[in-house]
């Protein structure tokens, strides 16, 4: 019997064990921002804090450029990514802008008109 | 004997939190979702559990991506407030159940559940949110002691949604087993339709989640019977955190009645509900 298989929804991340091993250094760096001092140390050297987690180029340049789709193809978690957003002030309404190709606003306007809907 | 007397379901999102943490609920955006809200509340409030059994999954904070359980049960005297990022919730920290974890891990390991244990755990927003929602103003001390009981939903493959409900029947009986005379409340956290990333981001399915909320009542078999691409494709990405509600579900029994809901759109990024439910069968033996 062949292994499961991830279910594919379109315009869905399904976050899974793939991910988790490619991705791995970059959600572990993402994920050590739940300490204060790991927060300092990134913003004092975002390059060099990378380079210690081991990112590959790929992943350090999705980091260092804030591209949150990137991170995202790249098998980011969103609730890793989502600590480098809060570090930058960004909400999770400015990310939903940025992955729906909306303003924030606009975001938050469809959200409270009822949410987004699909087939 | 324990007794489980009521269930509740609700939403754990963080900006929940947070309006009640900086004092916005009586703000226009968040005033629907907390009026929503108030007689469940009160309802609670004449109705209080010795121990709360909170069903929640940890969002990158006391858990990482090195082991990813995917049911665990906490058995520690108390469960420091994670600080996810921004720093920890203003909260008093939680007071554990140690016995009854123990207990509960014991009975549900000999029922064919091999939860991993955590002597040490930090929990975040998806414990303490709910416990906000039951308990807004607690002062130095929350109501209750706590077991947190964690699902993971954020690691594909997550646990079916008929597995959560046999877990749910696994955890009644072990409460009903426990040898000491308390009151039991089960808390099933998380949903309603969500997705956070993606360009379906924002996504919102009501029918899904009133169909959800009435059969969570009726007929969670059915509920059971949807697959793990069901609840992403018709809930969203972070809407599969509704499995959670077929633990609490499966722990309260067939005798129930449904005390409240409420529904509302939007909490940020995410359609926020409540249901609560009180076992009957508990009331009718006390
Ligand atoms: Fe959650």
């Amino acid at each position: 019997m062949p292994a499961p298989t991830t279910p594919k929804v379109p315009g869905t991340y399904i976050f899974d064990v793939a991910d988790n091993g490619r991705a791995y250094a970059l959600n572990r760096m993402l994920g050590s921002f739940k300490d204060p001092r790991n927060r300092e140390m990134f913003s004092a050297d975002e390059a060099a804090y990378c380079d210690a987690y081991k990112l590959n180029p790929e992943q350090k340049e999705a980091i260092l450029q804030r591209d949150w789709n990137r991170m995202l193809d790249l098998g980011g978690s969103i609730f890793y990514v989502f600590k480098l957003a809060v570090m930058d002030k960004k909400s999770m309404q400015d990310l939903g802008g940025i992955f729906t190709g909306m303003t924030t606003e606009e975001f938050v306007a469809a959200l409270k008109a009822g949410g987004r809907h699909f087939g | 004997m324990a007794e489980v007397i009521w269930g509740l379901a609700t939403s754990h999102v963080p900006s929940i939190g947070a309006a009640m943490d900086n004092h916005k609920t009586e703000d226009a955006y968040w005033k629907p979702l907390f009026d929503g809200y108030a007689p469940a509340r009160a309802w609670m409030a004449e109705h209080t559990p010795d121990v709360a059994i909170i069903v929640y999954n940890d969002h990158a904070n006391a858990i990482d991506l090195a082991m990813m359980p995917t049911f665990a049960i906490g058995t520690a005297d108390e469960y420091q407030v994670a600080d996810e990022g921004w720093g920890p919730r203003n909260v008093p920290v939680v007071k554990g159940a140690p016995e009854l974890s123990r207990h509960l891990l014991g009975s549900l390991v000999d029922d064919g559940f091999d939860m991993t244990v955590c002597q040490e755990l930090e929990v975040d927003h998806g414990l303490t949110v709910p416990l906000s929602v039951y308990c807004p103003e607690p002062g130095d001390e929350w109501p209750c002691a706590v077991v947190p009981l964690l699902v993971n939903v954020i690691q594909y493959p997550q646990p079916t949604a008929a597995r959560c409900l046999a877990l749910g029947e696994a955890l009644g009986k072990a409460i009903r087993s426990f040898p000491e005379n308390i009151k039991v409340a089960v808390f099933g956290t998380g949903g309603m339709s969500h997705q956070l990333a993606g360009a379906r981001a924002g996504l919102i399915n009501e029918d899904f989640d009133r169909m959800f909320l009435k059969a969570i009542e009726t007929d969670p078999e059915s509920l059971a019977a949807l697959s793990r691409e069901d609840y992403v494709r018709e809930a969203g990405s972070e809407g599969i955190e509704m499995i959670m509600w077929l633990i609490m579900r499966g722990a309260l029994g067939s005798e129930i009645s449904r005390v409240h809901d409420t529904y509302h759109v939007p909490a940020s990024n995410t359609a926020a509900a409540l249901a609560l439910f009180e076992n009957v069968a508990a009331k009718t033996t006390a």
